[in-house]
């Protein structure tokens, strides 16, 4: 339990001096310090000690997690930017995390991710300016919609194998972006307004007043609906892995004929993976949107599409805390060393192609499949 | 036209296919990256002095296919061989984002690279009327130059001894080295080969549309890639015939919708629903997999 709490607590000041500090040269030194103490912890056998102990105590672990989030949150409380890069992070995370279901469990290649993230979005954008759904509703109709429009792109995706299945999701985010554009009923190139998120009454988008003198962001609500979201989804992503469902998902990945054979219904689980992953990022989007409020067609590029496909690689394929921590560096980064921020698509590439040569399992690789849980804890 | 233009880039995405299994991605970036060492040459060429249209062209030309090979070369050699034995996602990442690096490298790095740049008119620009049709002769030169450019690649392949091992090694990599053929070195060849044919389609891309711009090879290189797909991975007139066949749809939709953009919607369309219906293309992909 100690060890959990030192881990929690050391990663909480991490976090919490990369949003704050501003001088350049500090930054990079610290992203270099956080990489290398994470291989260094790896070295050690620490990581692994560490992981085990926080997955015997997960309760425990997951509120003192969240604690300190919140708790990072309210130490910022007066930056607009720290709080935006925040919440930003936590709802790319969330997107991520429906991504590492398709790419990291269940094998299925998606280079639309940005594509179905903009679907979220641009569903909160006409739900909320024409109708009145409420907004929660209307988070969950962004998820909807985005599995909606997953499943239907899924059936070429399981005609297909390997390659083909990616050219087809390729094909698919171009064909988003460039229908956004010439398209407009939903803005054209110019995009659409989104109204701020507006809960039982509560509008998210006014300042935040609490007591005397003490004046929030109004960022600081939607940190708190981006870190639930993100929460939830990382819940729901290591409970699946662990459950019978992931272990079906792990078999279509590894060897599709071999599991065929056994009897497991490949197309089931493919687009169980597929459907669930977009879901997931359809909910991200609908809330970025509305903590945004103004969307257009050139957020959601085949570049940005990369960018979720690097952060999943970078933190490590299939385990969701490498998705966070990559999340965080890959996010944070460039806003804050402005002098790389020109340069980060190509930056970008290049971590990436460098990871892929010299340690294709990520930051954070993801552990070996605790079959008998007893075995572990002699 | 257009059909020359994507049944070069189908053909190399074929041929890097064919021979390793490999999807490279990067494909149409390197076309792109073609144009601009191009336009450079060019550039170059004149500030050297050197004034007649057609020496400019063939310095462009071959300046660009030479150093396009090169890179196609290294990409082999640095990139794609040591990820042989990895999942094949690994390696249509590192290619993406080799791609990715490319056209930032050129964005960031060429001067005023985030602009489109016009590329310079170096061929005749008198046209021919045929009936109610009117033949541009640039675009009757570049056709004749893609489609021999093609069937050099046809002979070359079919009917030399470079391409005898360029097959065999497609064919059955360990058999071939046993048959004493290199195994490395005739994949850095057929990685030149595919690049310099880049190359030279983004050279004519650059005449045809009289422009060039860093973001041209993303599409091109999805357009090529749909068109290789749709004729079959792993032949080459099934890749000639996925070019056509995707600058026809093109067209097509072009004319049929009030709105030309949604020319690349319709096609991106067209090409899921025929993947949907004929998963290994038009010409199949006659492949053994080993259980």
């Amino acid at each position: 339990m100690l060890l959990v709490t030192l881990g929690i607590i050391a990663s909480a000041i991490v976090v919490l001096l990369f949003l704050e500090v501003e001088a350049q040269w500090k930054i990079a030194a610290l992203a270099i310090s956080v990489v290398a103490a994470l291989l260094a912890m790896e070295k050690t056998g620490l990581r692994a000690r560490m992981e085990e102990a926080s997955s015997r105590h997960r309760t425990f672990s997951l509120s003192l997690a969240m604690a300190a989030i919140l708790a990072i949150a309210g130490a910022l409380h007066e930056s607009h930017f720290a709080l935006l890069m925040l919440a930003t992070v936590a709802l790319y995370a969330t997107a991520c995390l429906g991504l590492t279901i398709q790419f990291g469990y269940a094998g299925i290649a998606n280079f639309a991710g940005a594509a179905f993230f903009g679907i979220g979005c641009y569903t909160a954008a006409v739900l909320t300016t024409h109708t009145p759904l409420p907004h929660l509703l209307v988070i969950l109709a962004g998820g909807l919609i985005a599995a909606l429009i997953g499943s239907v792109l899924i059936l070429p995706i399981l005609r297909t194998r390997g390659h083909y299945a990616a050219l087809i999701t390729i094909a698919f985010g171009i064909l988003f972006k460039t229908f956004l554009e010439v398209n407009d009923t939903l803005g054209g190139p110019q995009g659409l307004k989104v109204s701020g998120l507006n809960i039982l009454g509560w509008s998210f988008n006014d300042p935040i007043r609490l007591g005397e003198g003490v004046e929030a962001s109004f960022y600081l609500s939607y940190v708190v609906v981006a870190v639930l979201l993100a929460a939830s989804a990382y819940i729901v992503v290591k409970r699946l892995e662990r459950s019978w469902i992931g272990l079906n998902f792990d078999a279509v990945r590894l060897d599709e004929t071999a599991a065929a054979v056994s009897g497991i219904n490949i197309a089931r689980w493919k687009i169980l993976a597929f459907v669930f992953g977009n879901f997931l990022a359809g909910m991200a989007g609908a809330v970025y949107a509305m903590m945004i409020g103004y969307i257009a067609p050139n957020n959601f590029t085949f570049g940005d599409s990369l960018i979720l496909v690097s952060i999943v690689i970078l933190g490590g394929l299939g385990n969701p805390l490498g998705v966070i921590v990559a999340a965080l560096l890959l996010l944070v980064l460039p806003e804050k060393l402005q002098i790389i921020q020109e340069y980060r698509f190509l930056l970008y590439a290049l971590l990436v192609i460098v990871i892929l040569l010299f340690r294709p399992q990520g930051l954070l690789p993801r552990r070996l499949r605790e079959y008998f849980p007893q075995w572990s804890r002699e | 036209m257009l059909g020359v233009i994507y049944a070069m880039v189908a053909v190399g995405f074929t041929l890097f296919f064919g021979v390793l299994d490999v999807i490279k991605f990067s494909h149409g970036d390197v076309v792109m990256v073609g144009a601009f060492v191009a336009l450079a040459a060019v550039v170059g060429g004149q500030g050297v002095g050197v004034i007649s249209s057609a020496l400019l062209l063939l310095l462009a030309a071959g300046t660009a296919m030479l150093a396009m090979a090169v890179l196609g070369a290294m990409v082999a050699r640095f990139l794609v061989l040591p990820l042989r034995k990895a999942p094949a996602l690994n390696t249509l990442l590192i290619t993406l984002m080799l791609g990715l690096a490319l056209r930032e490298a050129i964005r960031l790095f060429y001067p005023n690279g985030s602009n489109p740049k016009p590329f310079p008119r170096l061929l005749p620009t008198d046209s021919y009327a045929l009936g109610s049709m009117s033949l541009r002769v640039d675009s009757a030169l570049l056709f004749v130059t893609g489609l021999l450019a093609i069937v050099i690649v046809h002979v070359v392949i079919n009917r030399t001894r470079l391409g005898l091992a360029i097959r065999a090694v497609a064919q059955d990599p360990e058999t071939a080295r046993v048959m004493g053929v290199n195994f490395e070195r005739i994949v850095m060849i057929t990685f030149g080969i595919g690049s310099a044919l880049a190359a030279l389609a983004g050279v004519t891309n650059g005449l045809y549309y009289n422009e060039v711009n860093f973001g041209m090879g993303l599409l091109l290189g999805v357009i090529g890639f749909s068109a290789a797909v749709v004729g079959g991975l792993g032949n080459i007139y099934g890749a000639i015939l996925g070019g056509f066949l995707f600058a026809a749809l093109q067209t097509v939709g072009a004319v049929w919708f009030s709105v030309p953009a949604y020319k690349d919607v319709f096609a991106f369309a067209a090409v899921i629903v025929l993947m949907a219906w004929k998963p290994t293309g038009l010409i199949a992909e006659k492949s053994a997999e080993r259980v």
